[in-house]
């Protein structure tokens, strides 16, 4: 006996067009769930899906240096993952997560990937942090061909099939705002700062270049200390030597702290000098202080203190789960952004395999992201996003003093490599 | 000269001299307690960093209570948070002397591999306390910010005082160690164990003693770093390669190689960094220490032994 598909069946189909001009109109409200996208359907590539759950991955440091920075996103990723659940999840199933554990070691991390995908077989991997870490991961995920929501503002200078970058790459964070420094504050010398590593270096190659050919301006100084480092008693002495308009800084992790308290006691302050950094959030404020940094600028593509009604809720439930006392920085909120990106490009493609989730994820858009509208570019795996400088308070958090228009992905710039 | 005026040159002369002075109080400070664990007793204690992490979680601890409970306190805790760094660090290795320690004296190896366990150990502890992110006590107002000598010239409060502690330390544990009973023993017990124990030296009580107090020291290390930095669960790590590293460069034995080293590496980074960079600047002179040390392994002061 031939079986007759059932979406050809005459009344079905009837019945079905006329459920899809209800929902178009908005007539009837019903939550999708997972029958009317059998299992076979939305996963033809055995990833870890039954009919009534997902499972994620989540691959970050909880142990290690890196914790520090990294438990931020844990949570913004996790938030994110409750509140897509709560809402009855992706294609009607409950997102399950596993986590690990990649302890500051990248080849933890590769490891750990490994077995997230191969083992696992996850349809979705949240995590990596530091670019080390992503270029551990960045073969296997390759090879096996799985996904990576990867959520650090970094250097850029890459894009892979596999990965979707939610963090701003370089040139969207340092363009805008030495043009931002040169216009408003009219700084033609520059002072540039770095730990000794490739993000600081790369981002203040691009700096140069684009003080050099496009503000014409100088670079009275370009230094590295390597990591940990809490001694800048002889930088600090050459930047009151050469007295630049702007001191640009890149200096991360626990020197940050000593970088910015012994700029405060040198008497280097914003009523005489000009700081713009894009390494300090409010997570680094936090220990740094907000009084040492009263002043100084950060460029960012978000800060707590946006002042917009997803802003407001997205922070209110952040500290609803976390507790009052947390603070979010840029990174916690491009980690925000992963979970629903890859839901609303799993959607658009009505299936969990990788290659269908890739193929849909050009010009998706999360209109209301607590940083306000991004989308992701149409070919390179980046988001569309805006720069935004924030003056310091004491408290610790911004206030918003420039935002930009929507600046178009480049990892990799011409000109600028 | 250079474009400079003189008298830009002779402030930034005096600022980064002041810098060097200030690395090289950081230095010592660091090294101080190791001397007497590592120098004189011989133990290599890889934990030591830990100790000093110690010393500034117990600050940090305090910063948090009094502001909590009597914020008019607030200008005078940290002199008090100081001592009770000490008192918790040497507590703590007395501790681990006569639960550790004492069993690995004629074992060096393991003791190296023992003091690595503990120091992985006290940092997972310290991150299921105080959690990853690093913290920073609220430090008391007259602590920060800087003495202007001239409208150029300025001098951190912070680099003054914790000069002041290294020389008020460094001039104790001269004292102990040169002038004291104890300290004679400890000399004793060091250059000849047996012979010690023979002369009625409690040979044991010694150890004991010499560990915690450089313990101590290494606590009151630490509580002085939080005018300077952060601290996190692995700042321990940071600060121990600096302190072997000066401590072995000045021939172990001798406070005044401590001194002398503390104060070559400090001035040696310090120049280095303002006519070189950062990172090359530490890089000429671990190379140049490297040199030094192959040249002349027993460091800067070793005692003399006949052999």
């Amino acid at each position: 006996m031939k079986k007759t598909p059932a979406l050809h069946h005459p009344k079905r189909l009837s019945i079905s067009r006329l459920t899809a001009a209800l929902l178009a109109l908005g007539l009837i409200t019903r939550t999708l769930s997972a029958a009317d996208f059998p299992t076979a359907k939305v996963d033809a590539t055995g990833l870890a899906v039954t009919d009534d759950t997902v499972t994620v991955g989540q691959l970050h440091s909880a142990t290690g240096t890196m914790a520090i920075s990294e438990a931020g996103s844990i949570e913004s990723e996790r938030l994110a993952i409750d509140q897509i659940n709560a809402m009855g999840g992706i294609l009607g199933r409950k997102i399950k997560i596993n986590f690990e554990d990649g302890a500051s070691d990248w080849p933890t991390f590769a490891e750990k990937s490994k077995k997230l995908l191969e083992q696992d077989h996850v349809a979705a991997v949240f995590g990596c942090w530091t670019s080390a870490s992503r270029k551990a991961v960045l073969p296997i995920f390759e090879r096996d061909n799985g996904l990576l929501y990867y959520p650090t503002f970094y250097e850029g200078l890459e894009q892979s099939h596999n990965v979707f970058y939610t963090g701003q790459e370089a040139t969207q964070q340092i363009i805008a705002g030495l043009k931002w420094l040169n216009e408003t504050k009219h700084c033609k010398s520059f002072y540039l700062i770095g730990s000794d590593y490739i993000w600081p270096r790369t981002s203040n190659k691009i700096a140069r270049k684009c003080i050099e050919n496009d503000l014409g301006g100088k670079v009275v100084g370009e230094e590295y200390y390597p990591l940990g480092s809490t001694d800048f008693g002889s930088l600090i002495n050459k930047i009151k030597l050469k007295k630049p308009d702007a001191i640009y800084a890149i200096i991360v992790g626990g020197s940050n702290v000593a970088f910015y308290k012994q700029l405060h006691a040198a008497g280097i302050d914003s009523k005489n000098w000009t700081l713009l950094t894009i390494s300090v959030t409010e997570d680094e404020a936090l220990g740094i202080g907000g009084e040492n940094l009263a002043g100084f600028y950060s460029a960012m593509k978000y800060f707590q203190s946006l002042d917009n009604p997803a802003n407001k809720e997205f922070v209110s439930a952040f500290k609803a789960k976390y507790g009052p006392a947390s603070v979010i920085g840029d990174v916690t909120q491009a980690g925000y952004e992963g979970p629903w990106l890859w839901k609303a490009a799993v959607e658009k493609a009505g299936s969990f395999d990788v290659d269908k989730v890739v193929a849909a994820s050009g010009g998706i858009e999360f209109t209301n992201a607590p940083e306000g509208y991004v989308r992701i570019h149409d070919v390179n795996h980046h988001l569309w996003s805006k720069l935004r400088v924030g003056e310091w308070q004491p408290t610790g958090q911004v206030s918003l003093v420039y935002e930009s228009g929507l600046i178009e992905p480049n990892p990799f710039p011409k000109g600028y490599q | 000269m250079f474009g400079y005026t003189p008298s830009e040159l002779w402030s930034i002369f005096v600022m980064q001299s002041f810098s060097g002075l200030s690395l090289f109080s950081v230095l010592l400070l660091m090294a101080l307690g190791l001397t007497i664990i590592f120098g004189q007793m011989g133990v290599v204690n890889l934990a030591h960093g830990e100790f000093m992490a110690l010393g500034s979680y117990t600050v940090y601890l305090c910063s948090q209570i009094v502001q909590a409970h009597c914020p008019q306190l607030m200008p005078y805790y940290f002199i008090v948070a100081i001592v009770l760094a000490f008192l918790v660090a040497a507590l703590f290795g007395l501790l681990v002397e006569w639960s550790l320690i004492r069993f690995l004296y004629r074992r060096p190896l393991d003791s190296l591999l023992a003091t690595w366990g503990l120091s992985l150990f006290m940092q997972q502890t310290y991150r299921s306390i105080f959690g990853a992110r690093e913290v920073t006590p609220t430090m008391p107002e007259w602590l920060m910010g800087s003495f202007n000598l001239t409208s150029s010239i300025q001098i951190p409060i912070n680099g003054v005082f914790v000069m002041g502690l290294t020389l008020v330390l460094t001039f104790g544990v001269w004292l102990f160690l040169y002038r004291s009973r104890l300290g004679l023993q400890m000399r004793a017990t060091v250059q000849n164990r047996a012979m010690s124990g023979a002369a009625g030296i409690n040979t044991k009580l010694v150890d004991r003693f010499a560990f915690s107090l450089g313990c101590g020291i290494a606590g009151v290390a630490g509580a002085a770093f939080t005018t300077i930095g952060s601290t996190g669960p692995d700042s321990g790590s940071r600060y121990i390669v600096d302190a072997f590293l000066v401590v072995v460069f000045g021939g172990m034995t001798k406070l005044v190689g401590t001194i002398a080293s503390a104060f070559g590496i400090a001035q040696g980074q310090s120049i280095a960094q303002f006519f070189l960079e950062g990172t090359m600047g530490k890089v000429t002179i671990l190379l140049t220490v490297v040199v030094i040390l192959m040249i002349r392994p027993q460091g800067l002061f070793a005692s003399k032994v006949r052999s």
